[in-house]
């Protein structure tokens, strides 16, 4: 088998989903006949037809809106934001009418969101953002966010067969940098499991998304130098696994947050507090974060790198808590 | 077009003619006894009347088959009532006790039902039900079921910019979905000519290429004939229809506004026609009830809102951990696809298509009378499913509306 790429693994997952259950559809801008900006959708209209994969206007609210109601009726649609962006033109959509739905009057919202996620492509500030901490701090939704072609194709399977509204963030940097051998056959990963990518003992990485990539390349350098951090890969954002991060805490007894989401409000904030409050005897250092700048993302190549982290800035944090 | 439902059937039959006295008086009765309920300080929160609209919620609903979804707003008690509510349920959420609709996890009439009533509840963000509903009638279509979504919106919903991205996508893809657009004069405060500099709300149809009519909100036997209409077009495949119902709010936002705003004047005309004394003149006129009928539909309607207030009144408040339940659907699923055409046409091969648009009649400059006349000669082909057409012409596109009927007073 060959290796398959970030991208294509979400295009399998939603061809295999479709070909499984005829009450799966797809709905978003240009992802028919064109296949999707990414080419995520490429071949699924001339697979299941018009019905099936359908191209809308450029309405991001009717894109949500209509999933929903698909969705009342027993459908399983799968939107897409043609950049992830554009998720803010259906934010009530998502804030009011799907994450509230269940909560309010019983109506399960089985439907997903998905759509290319992130910064290192030089996309500027509309077609770069991390917007997920908005819907993370959303009841009702469920965000995923993964960092690896086995858990795209995985849990992109998860959020479709779910009957809960998940918004699923792909990192566009991933698409086509990364790659790897997938099972044969169907298999899913579970919504809201982390998973620690690299074992160690000296401190802890939390992280997730193209970040989880940094940070193993900065434990790859940290190790050569004797520190052995570990890297847990939170994979779903909400609802958060917090038995793993505590878990991992306990035995390292230091804790490095790493996201690409910009510093104020991001997921960091969340999970400090979360550790603070439940594990505060069993840590040895203060708890440090290595975030994007609070900026919007900048456009020319010196400014996008100022603004991101990387393995060397997530190396010296790392450094600085494991000599603390 | 070849057949007019409304010239086919009599107007209305006997039954009909009472169980429509039924509602209306029901939805006004209903609001008369929730203000008394309000003065007495038993409701939570807001209370929103529909007094003065009744005529356009009865009607609208009472168009629709057993099938048909519907997504009201908080003023279309009298569309809950018709779509099988009963006045506890709305009593019990305005009282926000435990055995209403959502346990009182909400109030008013922000509560639906998938399973039996098909009713989609409203969110207080305009706009949002449509869209919504326009994926309801789009599901309906894809599972081969015949059902038509209807949903409400007032004239200053109209000014958001849901309200359009559901009304264009609705119309592109030809759902069978009915939209009424309750022009009520007021938006809170706001009055009409401050939402659109328009004289009829239907016109906003005319931009979307989608068939629009507009009715007298208040006169209940005109909002069934265009609403029935309304709801044949749309269940024969012709796209989406907007109807602009005429109406009043006859009084303020909620109980706690007393609408000084409006003008004083502007209360007396619309006073004077009053959808309740206008539908009582009807069935007298045409005979269709005698004193006794009436009093009967009186008796029924005292004896069913006393026993649903004292169950209301009597139902407990909900245990405080209640709070914390809901949030996910956790094995909570059930609602079915309900399949109407074969699986297989939704498959490979059966559902392999060449990727490609076919766009006929490009840099075709049609008159609207071509338009019309092509609608003429093919009066079947908007029949066929629209997401099938990637090859829809673009003389189809231009101007759908295939010939409006105005039924203005």
């Amino acid at each position: 088998m060959a290796p398959v790429t970030y991208l294509d693994a979400i295009r399998q997952a939603l061809l295999e989903e479709m070909d499984r259950d005829p009450a799966v559809l797809l709905i978003g801008e240009d992802i028919g006949v064109y296949g999707g900006a990414f080419k995520a959708t490429a071949g699924l209209l001339e697979r299941f037809g018009w019905e099936r994969v359908i191209d809308t206007p450029i309405s991001e609210t009717a894109i949500v809106g209509a999933a929903v109601g698909m969705s009342y009726l027993g459908l399983r649609p799968v939107a897409e934001m043609q950049f992830i962006d554009f998720i803010a033109c259906a934010f009530n959509q998502i804030t009011n009418f799907v994450a509230k739905s269940h909560y309010r009057w019983g109506a399960p919202v089985p439907i997903v969101i998905r759509g290319p996620a992130g910064g290192g492509v030089h996309g500027s500030a509309f077609h770069s953002a991390n917007p997920e901490m908005y819907f993370v701090h959303t009841p009702g939704l469920k965000v995923i966010y993964p960092a690896t072609a086995y858990d795209a194709k995985g849990l992109l399977k998860s959020a479709i067969r779910d009957n809960n509204p998940v918004l699923f963030f792909e990192h566009k940097f991933l698409y086509r940098r990364i790659k790897e051998e997938l099972p044969q056959g169907d298999y899913t990963v579970p919504i809201g499991q982390a998973i620690v990518r690299r074992p160690g003992r000296d401190l802890t990485i939390v992280t997730y998304a193209a970040m989880v990539h940094a940070s193993l390349e900065a434990a790859e350098q940290l190790a050569r130098e004797g520190i052995e951090a570990e890297v847990v890969d939170l994979r779903t954002l909400l609802p958060l696994d917090r038995e793993t991060i505590i878990e991992s805490v306990r035995r390292t007894s230091k804790l490095l947050v790493v996201h690409e989401d910009t510093r104020t409000g991001g997921i960091a904030g969340e999970i400090a507090a979360l550790v603070t409050d439940s594990a505060f005897d069993d840590l040895d250092g203060p708890i440090r974060r290595v975030t994007s700048l609070d900026t919007p993302v900048p456009f020319s190549p010196p400014l996008e790198e100022h603004f991101l982290p990387n393995a060397a800035r997530i190396a010296e944090a790392a450094r600085d808590l494991a000599r603390y | 077009m070849k057949s007019d439902p409304a010239r086919r059937r009599p107007e209305l039959t006997h039954e009909e003619a009472l169980e429509l006295y039924y509602y209306l008086r029901l939805n006004r009765s209903l609001d008369e006894l929730l203000v008394r309920l309000f003065r007495q300080n038993k409701i939570v929160g807001g209370l929103y009347g529909s007094l003065g609209q009744e005529a356009t919620s009865v009607g609208t609903a009472y168009a629709l088959a057993k099938g048909d979804w519907i997504a009201p707003l908080i003023r279309n008690v009298g569309s809950l009532l018709v779509r099988g509510y009963r006045p506890r349920d709305i009593m019990t959420q305005y009282m926000a006790r435990v055995t209403s609709p959502t346990q009182g996890k909400d109030g008013t009439c922000h509560f639906g039902d998938l399973k039996t009533h098909h009713v989609v509840a409203p969110i207080s963000m305009l706009g949002d039900l449509i869209p919504v509903m326009t994926g309801v009638a789009m599901a309906g279509r894809y599972l081969g079921q015949k059902i038509v979504a209807m949903t409400w919106i007032g004239d200053g919903g109209t000014s958001t910019g849901a309200f359009h991205e559901g009304m264009n996508l609705a119309a592109v893809q030809r759902a069978p979905l009915v939209v009424v657009v309750e022009n009520n004069q007021w938006a809170y405060s706001t009055p009409v000519n401050r939402q659109a500099p328009l004289h009829d709300f239907a016109d906003r149809g005319r931009a979307y290429g989608i068939a629009s009519y507009t009715v007298d909100g208040n006169d209940l036997v005109a909002v069934l004939r265009i609403a029935r209409e309304a709801v044949e077009r749309a269940r024969q495949g012709h796209g989406p229809v907007l109807i602009e119902a005429k109406t009043m709010r006859m009084l303020g936002h909620a109980q706690h506004d007393p609408a000084e705003y409006v003008p004083r004047e502007m209360f007396e005309y619309w006073k004077a026609r009053d959808p309740l004394s206008l539908y009582g003149k009807y069935l007298d006129q045409r005979n269709l009830w005698n004193e006794k009928e009436k009093a009967a539909i009186h008796a029924r309607i005292e004896r069913e809102l006393a026993a649903d207030l004292e169950f209301a009144e009597n139902s407990p408040f909900p245990p405080p951990e209640l709070a914390e339940q809901g949030v996910y659907c956790q094995g909570c699923h059930d609602i079915k696809a309900e399949w109407r055409r074969a699986k297989e046409d939704l498959m490979p091969p059966k559902s392999s298509v060449k990727p490609e648009w076919t766009i006929k009649n490009f840099g075709a400059m049609e008159t609207e009378a071509a338009v019309a006349a092509d609608h003429a000669e093919q009066p079947d082909a908007a029949m066929e499913p629209a997401v099938a057409h990637p090859g829809q012409t673009a003389r189809k596109r231009k101007i759908a509306a295939p010939a409006p009927r105005r039924a203005r007073r």
